[in-house]
């Protein structure tokens, strides 16, 4: 084990710089939000995941942005074990209808201030499982949603340029700079 | 004891199933199956309804047949495999949600994917499920999800404990049923295989091969060589990143991060390489029905072939660390252990199959192209814990990439894919994920279109084992004991 920390101590670090937001989207958002609440968090996010009836691609993909090449600790965000230590639902799959309790309920669990961010195409309308007998559709016909991060599943660097996009809000809301008082 | 060929040749064969006979039998035939089964002599390849039929996959391991037998039941009923086979169990209850076809003698009465929350009623009795009892003293129950701490999929686990120690677990399922295979009937091959992809999203490329491999062998298409050799190479390299991925959360799940750390960055490069080759890192739809969607450049040849030096230059430190730390071999050893008795009477494929004993892998038998032009191990261990699971993924990794490495050198030229006639027919496959053994079998009508699919994951048949594997253990070690099984959800809740 010895050799192995040794040698990571000599290599460049495999984590890539951050993508950064689409700016008519920050924009856009910055305008939606109560960017007031936001800005009190400051630089953290505290993450809680539910997979509301994914096939499973997009929890890979969230997963791999704890890998080293994304490293999304850096940021100040972090996946939370319980929705009540959580600022943000992220929210996968077409919403199952034996899955819309527990997203309830989780929502319900979850302290204000909170914000949703539905990731996937399914859940943004249900994609091509919404006219299932056993799908209700996209995550917004069960919680609102604030913001949606697409593809199938969305790449990492997707992922992370979403939630981004929503920890730089407040600031993009600040501006253009007003005269202090 | 009559063979499984004379019990299918005393039916009425159904002249349009390939490559395997279906044979449509009377009820006395289904009862002896079952017998067979329980007994020990044939093994359980899937069983699925349709209104008013019900269907069995069976495999005689002494002749490697395999075949279908089905059973009209126009009163809504029919005798019970899991009755006296405990691995049709989950398989009944589904029927039964899914067709109303009564299971006759099955104790367990209880829906299994019917949560009672479906348009159009159910099953009355779907809304309050009732966990089996467990009596003795000083007993409590722990439940657990939907919703879990980690990131993963949604299942309830009701644990029973003594202390720490666990008495019982009971799992409950069916929470991500998506109806897929209804959203399936009616469509065109090339439409209904981007729902198989999305069955489950770790096994896309070995769910889109099952697929092609079903509809090719309804609609008798001979698919080009080169198609073949892609899928493998797709296949293997979902493999591959699916075995780092795990070898490290494993390790995780006992505190181990500087594993999970190492692995995640091998995945992420196995992903990576996906991306640059074929345009999409789970090479999700890749895969079509007559062939594959993407052709392999001289890049990307190129590209696959740094990964597989990248890995073989960094994976054996990895093993060598895992064999090196004795604290992390005591939480592996010793624990979540599975008998290989229970592993042969599910049929369980894969790692969690080949680690207690079991040797079955549906690439070498009964095969299907191009592995029988592949030099390749699979390895088995009799432990089964925790670390014989770990160990096969390893052995499976290094398999890998042998393949990979001979598919790279062999690579046929030519044509990937080939435009399917709009015909009727039945096909049937089986197709070895990283999970194990996947049955797929689809009916076609006159136009084409799919009439009837059924997908049966290889988790239905490894998450009732977790049960087992679990007892006596203590809770603290069930993420671990979990991980190492990696059972689907999506997959199995459909």
């Amino acid at each position: 084990m010895r050799k192995l920390l040794f040698q990571n101590l000599l290599r460049p670090p495999l984590t890539e710089p951050a993508p950064s937001p689409e700016a008519a989207e920050l924009a856009a958002l910055a305008a939606r939000l109560d960017c007031a609440a936001l800005q009190r968090l400051g630089h953290s996010l505290a993450i809680r995941q539910v997979d509301a009836g994914s096939c499973n691609g997009c929890e890979l993909e969230i997963h791999a942005l704890n890998n080293s090449y994304y490293d999304l600790e850096r940021f100040g965000i972090r996946f939370v074990a319980s929705p009540r230590h959580a600022d943000v639902l992220l929210v996968t799959g077409p919403v199952s209808r034996n899955m819309r309790v527990a997203l309830e309920r989780t929502y319900a669990a979850t302290p204000d201030p909170k914000w949703v961010i539905s990731t996937g195409d399914c859940a943004l309308d249900g994609g091509c499982f919404a006219d299932s007998y056993a799908v209700i559709g996209g995550v917004g016909r069960v919680i609102p949603v604030d913001l949606h991060i697409p593809g199938c599943p969305p790449t990492p660097t997707e992922l992370l340029r979403g939630l981004l996009t929503l920890l730089e809000a407040p600031q993009a809301a600040a501006e253009p700079p007003t005269t202090a008082p | 004891m009559a063979r499984l060929i004379d019990l299918l040749e005393a039916g009425t064969m159904v002249a349009a199933q390939r490559p395997w006979p279906r044979s449509v039998v009377e009820a006395a035939a289904w009862k002896y199956a079952g017998e067979q089964l329980a007994e020990g002599h044939w093994s359980l390849l899937g069983l699925w309804a349709e209104p008013e039929q019900v269907h069995m996959a069976l495999r005689e391991p002494a002749s490697e047949q395999v075949g279908v037998i089905s059973l009209a039941c126009p009163e809504g009923h029919f005798p019970s495999i899991g009755h006296r086979h405990p691995p049709a169990i989950r398989l009944e209850r589904s029927a039964r949600d899914l067709f109303g076809l009564r299971p006759d003698g099955l104790e367990d009465t209880r829906p299994w994917l019917d949560h009672g929350c479906w348009p159009g009623g159910g099953r009355p009795e779907a809304a309050h499920y009732e966990f089996l009892p467990v009596e003795g003293p000083s007993l409590h129950q722990v439940p657990v999800g939907p919703v879990h701490a980690g990131i993963i999929e949604p299942g309830h686990f009701r644990f029973t404990a003594n202390g720490e120690t666990i008495v019982r677990l009971e799992e409950r399922l069916g929470y991500v049923h998506k109806g897929i295979e209804k959203l399936m009937a009616g469509r065109d091959p090339t439409a209904a295989a981007r729902l198989a992809a999305r069955s489950s999203g770790d096994s896309t490329v070995a769910y889109g091969i099952g697929f092609a491999l079903a509809v090719e062998a309804a609609l008798q298409v001979p698919v080009p060589p080169r198609a073949h050799w892609l899928r493998a190479l797709m296949a293997e390299l979902e493999r591959l990143a699916n075995h780092l991925g795990d070898i490290g959360a494993v390790c995780n799940d006992a505190a181990f991060a500087l594993m999970h750390t190492h692995c995640g960055a091998l995945r992420e490069q196995v992903l990576r390489t996906a991306q640059a080759c074929f345009g999409h890192r789970l090479m999700r739809d890749r895969v079509v029905p007559g062939g594959v969607a993407v052709d392999l450049d001289d890049a990307g040849e190129a590209a696959v072939q740094t990964l597989l030096d990248h890995i073989g230059a960094e994976f054996p430190a990895l093993v060598e660390l895992y064999e090196n730390t004795a604290s992390l071999q005591d939480r592996t050893m010793g624990t979540g252990c599975l008998s290989s008795q229970l592993a042969r009477q599910f049929g369980a494929g894969g790692y969690v199959g080949r680690a207690s004993g079991q040797d079955r892998d549906a690439r070498r038998r009964p095969g299907y192209a191009p592995y029988g032009e592949l030099e390749f191990a699979v390895p088995s261990r009799m432990d089964g814990d925790v670390n014989a699971r770990l160990w096969i993924r390893i052995e499976e990794v290094q398999q890998s990439m042998g393949m990979l490495r001979q598919i790279l050198a062999r690579l046929p030229a030519g044509e990937i894919r080939i435009d399917l006639p709009a015909a009727a027919g039945e096909g049937l496959s089986l197709v070895e994920s990283f999970r194990g053994e996947l049955l797929t079998w689809l009916r076609l009508d006159a136009a084409g279109r799919i009439e009837r699919c059924h997908l049966r994951d290889p988790s239905w048949f490894q998450w009732p084992l977790l049960e087992a594997a679990v007892e006596g253990n203590i809770i603290a070690d069930f993420p671990l004991c979990n991980k190492s099984f990696n059972c689907s959800y999506s997959g199995h809740d459909l």
